[in-house]
């Protein structure tokens, strides 16, 4: 553990210090611009004229302004500390206040996206584990839907996001869950399929036959060596399948008007010039994935102790 | 509702051959691997086709894969501009880009045991987060043209290879290595002769990843504004305007290249890596 902790956190130090560093670069312009409507002197003069002037020239000639691009209300890249006062601003500031549901608070989207991811992940992980079984049982399964679900993968599906959302409403499905939910269900289907096929398939040719010759039924060789053999690959593959859950509901907010969850909150950040509200909303959805993983990988080690695995 | 008998019966038909194939005793041929899945491919179409046509469905819900056919045949100069807008000029450069980054960076770290430590957690870590959310970012930043969605895309691709180049760099064994040091070979001799073709089916496993997230993260940007031009800008313009055939050929047209794209870089693979034992038969 502190054999990994220690470079982690440096290389952590090292992103927030590099972040700090190009602050002043980016916020230069929008800065010295403030600047002169205050009434300070900046060279060269107007906006327009700087436009052509590198931010380097920028920064070397206005040091006295280079300050207050780390102070900015819409900056083009906040600092961390802006990004997480903002966070902090929108999570447990409004809990304290007892308004975690208010439609502000960041709480309130990060459930709605949670609800969805949750959803769709389950609806992922059943089919994946369904076709994994008839993948293992059955050669016609095998040869006719293994390909079809390599190719599913590689079309990106945010092409049909917008489709899907259009169609469900037009259907009649008004609730907006059900859409994200099958999003990310089809990109969280895939990694559980494929370990479980490898999970199921782990068993030796040795194995089943001591349980052939236990007179075991196709049931109870399932039960009793397949599924307990394929839990470790399907912990690992789920894993990978709640983070591309999360990636699906976040990309089926983004692109037609949604007013609730992350995806969303980056949209109308977006549309309404807030920067700091896209930004801390990319945080919160970063902060959603590692709690979930965590979880998830909790869960793994608890089952697979329980399963005699020695660590 | 014959439209839907016959598709129903055609399922059943192609279903019934399908099993009788995988069971002949040609299942192990290559015509026989590839006519399995092909024929469930067409099946879905006939289905779709006979639901559309069987129980009226209004295009406006969901075009029949025959009228998005025409379509496609018909606007072929509107797609490739889209094409070219998109994916040559948007996802191609910026995944080029971001690999040449992403290896550059690999090596450069893997000179340091102690930052490589640090760094696989957190390339992990960043390469299962919604990376997609910086589109609005990269737009306001670089402007409205295909700089914006080639940065989303380098950003994306970056991680996936990053991580899979760093771990390739360390697949060689300490005997190897130890080999090489008798060789008296210098720093960069080892890395060129044998730590770089060793990452090789690492880095591919990257790459291929990257592949599905540049189409991804240039539609995704094109979302968030564009020049009047490109397949994010016609499937949200389409959506919004009702020409749902117009956006299903767009669909199928990500499609091909998403399949094409991933397809190209896994017969590269095979030609690089061929020594690998995934790789043999």
């Amino acid at each position: 553990m502190t054999r990994t902790l220690l470079p982690v956190l440096t290389m952590l130090g090292a992103l927030v210090v590099l972040w700090y560093l190009a602050v002043a670069p980016m916020n230069i312009r929008v800065a010295l611009d403030q600047a002169e409507r205050a009434g300070a002197d900046v060279v060269p003069e107007g906006s327009v004229a700087r436009r052509d002037v590198s931010v380097w020239r920028l920064m070397a000639q206005n040091g006295e302004h280079i300050r207050a691009g780390y102070d900015l209300n819409r900056p083009r890249l906040p600092t961390p500390a802006q990004v997480g006062q903002e966070l902090w601003k929108t999570t447990g500031e409004m809990a304290m206040k007892g308004r975690a549901w208010s439609k502000r608070s960041l709480i309130y989207h990060g459930w709605i996206t949670l609800k969805s991811t949750l959803w769709g992940f389950l609806l992922g992980t059943t089919l994946g584990i369904i076709g994994a079984v008839a993948i293992v049982y059955s050669r016609v399964a095998d040869m006719s839907l293994m390909p079809w679900a390599i190719i599913s993968q590689t079309i990106p599906i945010v092409a049909l996001a917008p489709m899907i959302i259009v169609l469900s409403s037009q259907i009649g499905v008004e609730e907006r869950g059900l859409p994200k939910a099958i999003i990310s269900a089809y990109l969280c289907y895939f990694p559980v399929l494929v370990g479980m096929v490898k999970g199921l398939r782990a068993p030796e040719v040795s194995q089943l036959d001591l349980l052939r010759t236990y007179d075991a039924s196709g049931v109870q060789s399932f039960l009793k060596l397949r599924l307990p053999a394929s839990v470790p690959y399907l912990f690992t593959s789920l894993k990978v399948g709640i983070a591309a859950a999360l990636v699906g509901t976040i990309v089926g907010e983004l692109p037609t008007g949604a007013i609730s969850g992350l995806g969303a909150r980056i949209l109308i950040g977006d549309q309404f010039g807030t920067p700091l509200a896209i930004w801390s909303a990319l945080f919160a959805a970063a902060i959603l994935a590692g709690l979930l993983v965590t979880l998830l990988d909790l869960a793994q080690r608890i089952a697979l102790r329980r399963m005699g695995a020695t660590p | 509702m014959s439209a839907l008998g016959l598709a129903l019966a055609f399922w059943i038909g192609a279903w019934l051959l399908n099993i009788w194939l995988a069971n002949s005793r040609w299942r192990d041929t290559r015509a026989v691997r590839i006519a399995v899945p092909v024929l469930f491919g067409v099946t879905l179409l006939v289905l779709w086709e006979g639901i559309v046509r069987g129980l009226n469905v209004s295009p406006v819900i969901l075009p029949a894969p025959s009228v998005v056919a025409q379509t496609f045949a018909a606007s072929t100069d509107l797609l490739w501009v889209d094409f070219v807008q998109t994916v040559l000029k948007g996802a191609l450069r910026g995944y080029v880009i971001g690999f040449v980054a992403a290896v550059l960076c690999a090596i450069a770290i893997d000179r340091s045991a102690f930052l490589t430590r640090g760094l696989l957690p957190i390339g992990n870590f960043f390469a299962a987060l919604p990376i997609v959310g910086v589109a609005p970012i990269m737009v306001n930043w670089f402007g409205f043209d295909w700089q914006s969605k080639a940065a989303v895309v380098v950003v994306m691709v970056f991680f996936p290879i990053l991580v899979n180049m760093v771990q390739g760099l360390r697949a060689t064994d300490a005997m190897q290595r130890d080999l090489m040091r008798t060789y008296a070979a210098s720093y960069t001799q080892t890395l060129i002769k044998l730590r770089l073709p060793a990452a090789m089916p690492f880095l591919f496993n990257g790459m291929k990843i990257a592949t599905t997230l540049a189409l991804v993260g240039a539609i995704v940007a094109e979302y968030f504004g564009s020049p009047t031009r490109g397949m994010g800008f016609r499937i949200s313009t389409g959506v919004g305007s009702l020409s749902i055939d117009l956006v299903w050929a767009e669909i199928a047209v990500a499609a091909m290249v998403g399949t094409g794209f991933y397809g190209l870089m896994a017969w590269i693979e095979k030609r690089v890596t061929f020594w690998h034992p995934s790789q043999r038969n």
